[in-house]
């Protein structure tokens, strides 16, 4: 630590600090314009000139890259340095009046007016003021090294390589983000790209996914991370304390020995776009389930507050029932959640804003415990709730100026007519549907899926966790749609299974087995390869064949197949078979 | 009474049993006339037992197993789609229909397949008439002491 006196306020910082930090301890304001935080200072405008004095000798210097030594004098404020500051101010605004950034600070300075004419003087209020911000941060943070300075005197200026757009761009916005006269701006062009998955707005690349998700720890988009892009930035990183940013992270392959397995891997909503009459991915304000409980929770991104995407207040806002799910189009199945959650969104809309509420539903099912009751409070609380299913919902044409409100029209089947409903936000309660790659992960595990494509069970009623593969079970929504209570029931009664078989500690196989009589094998071998699991070897001294019994899965392949007749399925002999046959074909 | 057919089936546990098992659940109603034997895996079912099925009566048989690529065990429904390719060559040169031997991909879910299945399976069979193998194989047995199968 070394001390120095600045402005007569004597204070303690570490050897090599900027003066520029060590007045800010201080408390001393000075000005600056080139600055930022984000990279290595610039000492290009020489607005941070100070006076260093050192005995009897005294030289100007930028505070921004000036290193502190022990017992320095610095002046901050003397008349030298007023004097230089002055003259650049009026320099830069003889330059470029009306820029709000330099005729503010000129105004904190006490400056009014430029006494300098100016050849090269921009009236616009964004003008560039060439202080370099966003080439420093292109070059050093970003590491992108597109933006740089060009030609010399009052003719220079910030170009991209060759003047022109480059691919080498990244597109990351940190120039315009530290720009401080707004010259530089993100243009959101038409983006045609992918969507991004349950979001209302922008977000950061490094960002905490849920803020219910344990561990509690943000995850970094390597897609959107400036640092994957060009090696830069690594701000995250020089932020973080703990230093707990960790680039190198891989996904990895996890080998792990397990006996029994849980299927829990939930399920898919229904890409409401496939249903291009309620204009979701089209219309402002139509939203998907998801996305409105993304909006209702209170860490999302309105903080829970309903609002429209203008900010404002929805006034009336349509629930619609149904969008997928019991249509033969889609799902002819119920998705058993929607109905309750519909209610809930109903529920907290009327307790978060003053909006009339609208459900437009087929049946109304309030199956569970409590349900019912929950529903006949929510008529009390004045939801208007339409019997027929939405047939569309467009823009309503007396819309002025964006205040874009839709329209729902439907059947109301209650009253046998025809209705349009104006509201302003509409929220489609998408069908729940098996997960994409469903077909791969019971590949995977050998289990089949129901007609509906969720995961088989190997009873309905009476084993409704276990799958027909041993050690294989299923809970939640990957077996079918169903609430919460229902999915910790499932999933309880799956552990309890599990934790059956671990107390016992030995596991019970099926008998089913091949089985070689040595009196009768060639070792004519054909069956070594057929066996799909490997089970079959061939005893070289004794030249027969044998199984091995933990390997065998008595599938019976090499039973069919033997031309000796000399192995046999345990449960399914040929001779056995061929009496289940004499049997059946008796009468 | 007009001829009703006997057909034997030999289904697979995995796929098939449980398909035609969900029909039965699904209440889809199929025809009685098909008699289920049921089997670990397709690649199980020898061809003699489809011979033996034959000699001892039946007037068909279907055998069901998982689609390709959803086999529990791998492959065993590739081996016995082999085994039919050949079967039905041999079938011939015995004299018999090879449209009386029918394999078909019928997985759990299908229950409504399998109902599909069995109820065109049957009316084929039904069309063709009956095989009387039986009686053919005693006749032929008896005049030139041959034993087939």
């Amino acid at each position: 630590m070394v001390t120095v006196k600045i402005d007569e306020i004597e204070v303690q910082v570490q050897e090599d600090t900027p003066i520029l930090k060590a007045a800010e301890k201080a408390g001393i304001w000075i000005p600056t314009m080139c600055h930022s935080e984000l990279f290595e200072p610039y000492g290009v405008c020489r607005l941070c000139s100070v006076e260093v004095i050192r005995g009897k000798r005294s030289r100007i210097v930028t505070a921004c890259n000036y290193p502190v030594r022990e017992g320095l004098t610095i002046q901050t404020n003397s008349a030298k340095i007023q004097w230089i500051r002055k003259i650049i101010m009026e320099l830069m605004l003889s330059r470029w009046p009306n820029v709000k950034v330099v005729k503010e600070t000129a105004e904190k300075l006490g400056i009014k007016e430029s006494r300098f004419p100016s050849l090269e003087r921009d009236e616009a209020e964004d003008a560039c003021i060439l202080c370099g911000r966003c080439v420093n941060v292109c070059r050093e943070v970003v590491q992108a090294e597109i933006l740089a300075f060009a030609y010399r005197g009052i003719k220079r200026e910030v170009v991209l390589p060759f003047g022109e757009q480059s691919d080498k761009c990244i597109v990351c916005g940190a120039c315009a983000l530290v720009c401080p006269t707004g010259h530089i701006k993100m243009v959101i062009e038409d983006y045609k790209g992918k969507k991004p998955e349950f979001t209302l707005g922008p977000k950061t690349s490094i960002y905490v996914p849920t803020m219910q998700g344990i561990p509690r720890v943000p995850v970094i988009d390597a897609e959107s991370c400036i640092h994957f892009k060009t090696g830069g930035c690594e701000t995250c990183a020089k932020v973080c304390e703990p230093h707990a940013i960790n680039y190198d992270m891989k996904e990895e392959v996890v080998e792990i020995d397990a006996g029994q397995i849980l299927l829990t891997t939930g399920y898919d909503i229904f890409d409401g776009s496939k249903m291009a009459q309620f204009g979701y991915g089209m219309l402002d304000n139509v939203y998907s389930s998801l996305e409105f409980e993304l909006m209702l929770n209170s860490t999302g991104p309105t903080g829970g507050k309903v609002q429209l995407k203008n900010g404002k207040a929805p006034r009336a806002v349509g629930i619609l029932h149904c969008i997928g799910s019991r249509d033969h189009e889609h799902h002819p199945y119920c998705s058993r959640v929607c109905c309750m959650y519909a209610l809930k969104f109903a529920h907290l809309v009327h307790d978060r804003t003053e909006a009339a509420i609208y459900q437009f539903y087929i049946d109304m099912r309030a199956f569970g415990k409590g349900y019912e009751e929950f529903y006949s409070r929510l008529l009390d609380e004045g939801i208007t709730m339409i019997r027929g299913k939405a047939a569309e919902v467009v823009e309503s044409t007396w819309s002025k100026n964006g205040d874009g409100s839709l329209l729902i029209r439907c059947e109301d089947t209650l009253i046998g007519k025809f209705r349009e409903v104006p509201v302003d936000m509409v929220i489609l309660c998408n069908a729940m549907e098996p997960q994409k790659d469903v077909d791969a992960i019971r590949r995977v595990f050998s289990i089949s899926k129901s007609p509906d494509g969720f995961f088989l069970e190997r009873h309905p009623k009476l084993d409704p966790t276990s799958t027909m593969s041993d050690g294989i079970y299923i809970a939640g929504c990957a077996q079918g749609p169903k609430d919460i209570p229902d999915t910790v029931a499932q999933a309880s009664s799956a552990a309890a299974h599990i934790l059956s078989y671990i107390s016992k500690g030995e596991v019970e196989i099926d008998p089913v087995r091949a089985w070689i009589d040595e009196k009768y094998c060639s070792g004519c071998r054909i069956c070594n390869s057929l066996c799909p699991y490997t089970a079959i070897d061939f005893i070289e001294d004794k030249k027969i064949s044998i199984v091995n019994d933990v390997l065998c899965k008595g599938c019976g392949t090499c039973v069919a197949a033997c031309p000796a007749s000399a192995i046999t399925g345990k449960g399914f002999s040929d001779a056995q078979i061929l009496a289940e046959l004499e049997g059946l074909l008796e009468i | 009474m007009a001829f009703e057919p006997r057909i034997v089936a030999f289904f697979c546990n995995w796929c098939t049993y449980t398909g035609a098992d969900l029909a039965g659940v699904s209440r889809l109603k199929s025809p009685a006339n098909i008699r289920i034997i049921r089997t670990m895996c397709s690649g199980r079912v020898d061809p003699s037992f489809i011979m033996k099925a034959f000699e001892l009566g039946a007037d068909g048989v279907l055998i069901g197993g998982c689609h390709p690529g959803d086999c529990h065990y791998a492959e065993g429904n590739y081996k016995a789609l082999r085994r039919v390719h050949l079967l039905k060559k041999m079938m011939r040169s015995f004299g018999i229909d090879e449209k009386r031997l029918r394999l078909e991909w019928i997985s759990a879910s299908e229950g409504d397949v399998y109902q599909h299945v069995a109820t065109e399976f049957t009316q084929t069979i039904r069309s063709l008439g009956p095989l009387n193998w039986k009686q053919h194989v005693d006749q032929k047995s008896s005049s030139e002491q041959a034993v087939v199968v």
